[in-house]
């Protein structure tokens, strides 16, 4: 019974690489919600777009028919286009911090939720 | 296996045009810049004119990820023409900014992203279209330099990166599932799946939240009043037109092309948001005093109505669809127009600062009202006439419970719509100084309070066209 539970665990499959995009998804998104500062929120974000990743790669290895490689492409794209989400981010913090000279998300309240 | 580029050229057209316009704006002088609204409005609607002969070809190119059909080119021309009317009555805000004219280059490039979204066939060109618009919409709102401007960009930047996050974790999951990224095919794989998936419900309701995140739908609305307030108004104006618009379409495409099969699923669950929309939408709105956040929790609820084009899962409701989000773009930037113009000169967003504007501005006070009044289903005007449609498709498809509530919501609306009506119209003026109203914004609201009343009782071109679109998703 336990040779086999062992067996199942330690061969890496399918489901591994699911499990492990599944909790960075949800640290990603812990980080977004409980974080105080922006450029931790921001590092959230990233994570939750990582998680992606490793998913859409695990799916391409163990799915997807003959040499397609639709998940590694859509994965780099992603990577970009994260980048470019991240570059206008910061740009925003930044003029946010020389008004506020703040990064903390509880100190931008002039909008009321 | 070659690209035609023809079947493209519309969008290569707004690239091109937005490229030529950054160059050439170098050459005029800062205080004339703002006059380049006019040429990039010249130009879009050249292309306006030139997609027409795009409508009948139906035909999925550039190896599957690129579907030019009726349904794709209806929205394009909606978002053409969402891009006009606030490029058009957006010149005098940039000319306040001193001619800061990379404004108009952004706008075009979030337009680009739009139209491209209306025709991706594929969840990658997918992905990256709705990147290009909400990237773009994150710098604009945050595009003034006041304090309330950055806050509103910087939270619309956090939230919408979350929910593009999530968005695409559901595209993975439907990808691996199903072992393709091109939406046509993923129905054909889902009829394989014998069994339920687990995994795929998990990404369909992942990318509902996504997508229901972009239109602001009851429980994803939290920015939207926030973002609207905070955002200039003419990026407010083209956040609740165009980009709510395109991911309509997508919505539409996704659900009843790709996972038409798991309809059983959704179906349901799409009946309750809309409902939710509908009623928390039209009730929040009521207390408020600025009239953009009251304009938000108004576009909230009106997501609510047009999403109901979606359950009926048949030509009819796609038409309605398409037929209501031109009403709604329409009687939306109207309404955005005037708050615009009245904001450049007073400086105020308050509603009671309307007071008597029916005697400072005759012109505006009547559009706005007839806008409201559209958006409110009042006939004879168009809103009337996209309400109706969207209400007879799914009556018959056993959602009268959601008409029902409609309807109440509908005559509930009417009494904030009227509000701001009657401060405008029956409290006198504090300050009796005339508004005036530059061209650019008077060629807008012209135009659209002249496409309300006429659409209201000569809705034949337009519904044609919706009907083309609508038999084009779901034949």
């Amino acid at each position: 019974m336990i040779d086999i539970f062992m067996d199942k665990f330690l061969t890496i499959g399918l489901e591994h690489f699911l499990i492990l995009s599944g909790t960075l998804f949800f640290i990603g998104l812990f980080a977004v919600l409980a974080k105080k500062n922006v450029i931790a929120v921001l590092m959230g974000i990233e994570i939750m777009f990582t998680s992606v990743n490793i998913n859409l790669i695990a799916f391409n290895r163990y799915t997807a028919a003959e040499a397609l490689l639709t998940g590694h492409v859509f994965a780099i794209f992603v990577i970009a286009l994260a980048a470019a989400e991240v570059a206008v981010g910061l740009a925003l913090i930044i003029s946010i911090y020389r008004q506020r000279t703040s990064t903390d998300v509880q100190d931008f309240d002039w909008l009321k939720w | 296996m070659d690209i035609n580029l023809t079947y493209l050229m519309p969008e290569i057209a707004t690239a091109l045009l937005a490229v030529l316009v950054l160059l050439v704006g170098l050459l005029v002088p800062k205080e004339k810049r703002h006059a380049l609204g006019y040429v990039l409005a010249l130009g879009l609607i050249a292309i306006l004119v030139f997609s027409f002969q795009y409508y009948g070809l139906n035909k999925t190119v550039a190896f599957n990820t690129f579907a030019v059909d009726d349904f794709a080119v209806f929205f394009k021309q909606l978002f053409l023409i969402a891009a006009v009317l606030v490029v058009l009555s957006s010149t005098m805000y940039v000319k306040k900014m001193n001619g800061n004219y990379e404004f108009y280059i952004i706008t075009v490039v979030a337009l680009l992203g739009m139209m491209v979204l209306a025709s991706a066939a594929d969840m990658l060109t997918l992905y990256i279209a709705l990147e290009t618009m909400a990237i773009s919409f994150y710098i604009l709102a945050g595009y003034k330099t006041d304090q309330k401007s950055a806050e509103a960009g910087i939270k619309y930047l956090i939230l919408g990166a979350v929910s593009s996050a999530v968005f695409l974790y559901g595209l993975s999951l439907v990808y691996g599932m199903t072992g393709t990224t091109v939406i046509a095919e993923i129905a054909g794989k889902v009829q394989d799946l014998s069994a339920l998936s687990p995994a795929l419900i998990l990404g369909l309701l992942f990318i509902l939240a996504g997508l229901g995140f972009k239109i602001s739908l009851i429980p994803f609305q939290m920015w939207t009043p926030d973002v609207y307030e905070g955002a200039p108004t003419p990026v407010t104006t083209f956040l609740a037109t165009g980009s709510k618009a395109a991911c309509f379409a997508v919505l539409a495409r996704i659900l009843l092309v790709a996972l038409p099969d798991y309809s059983t699923h959704w179906q349901f669950l799409v009946a309750v948001l809309a409902a939710l929309s509908m009623i928390i939408g039209n009730l929040v709105a009521i207390p408020q005093t600025n009239i953009k956040r009251m304009l938000a929790y108004s576009s909230i609820g009106q997501a609510g109505y047009i999403i109901t084009g979606i359950l009926a899962l048949n030509t009819a409701g796609v038409t309605a669809l398409s037929f209501y989000s031109l009403v709604y773009v329409l009687s939306t930037i109207a309404a955005f127009a005037v708050v615009m113009t009245f904001s450049a000169q007073t400086g105020s967003d308050e509603i009671k600062d309307y007071a008597g504007l029916a005697q400072r501005s005759p012109f505006m006070a009547a559009v706005l009202t007839i806008s409201m009044l559209s958006m409110a289903g009042i006939p004879p005007l168009a809103g009337f006439v996209g309400k109706l449609y969207l209400f007879k498709s799914i009556v018959t498809q056993g959602y009268l419970w959601l008409v029902i509530i409609g309807l109440v919501m509908s005559m509930i609306s009417v009494y904030y719509y009227l509000r701001v009506t009657k401060v405008m119209y029956m409290v006198k003026p504090l300050d009796k100084e005339p508004v005036t109203v530059p061209l650019g914004a008077k060629c807008t609201l012209f135009l659209t309070m002249l496409a309300l009343l006429v659409f209201g009782v000569y809705a034949q071109p337009i519904s044609m066209l919706a009907n083309m679109a609508g038999s084009a998703l779901l034949p």
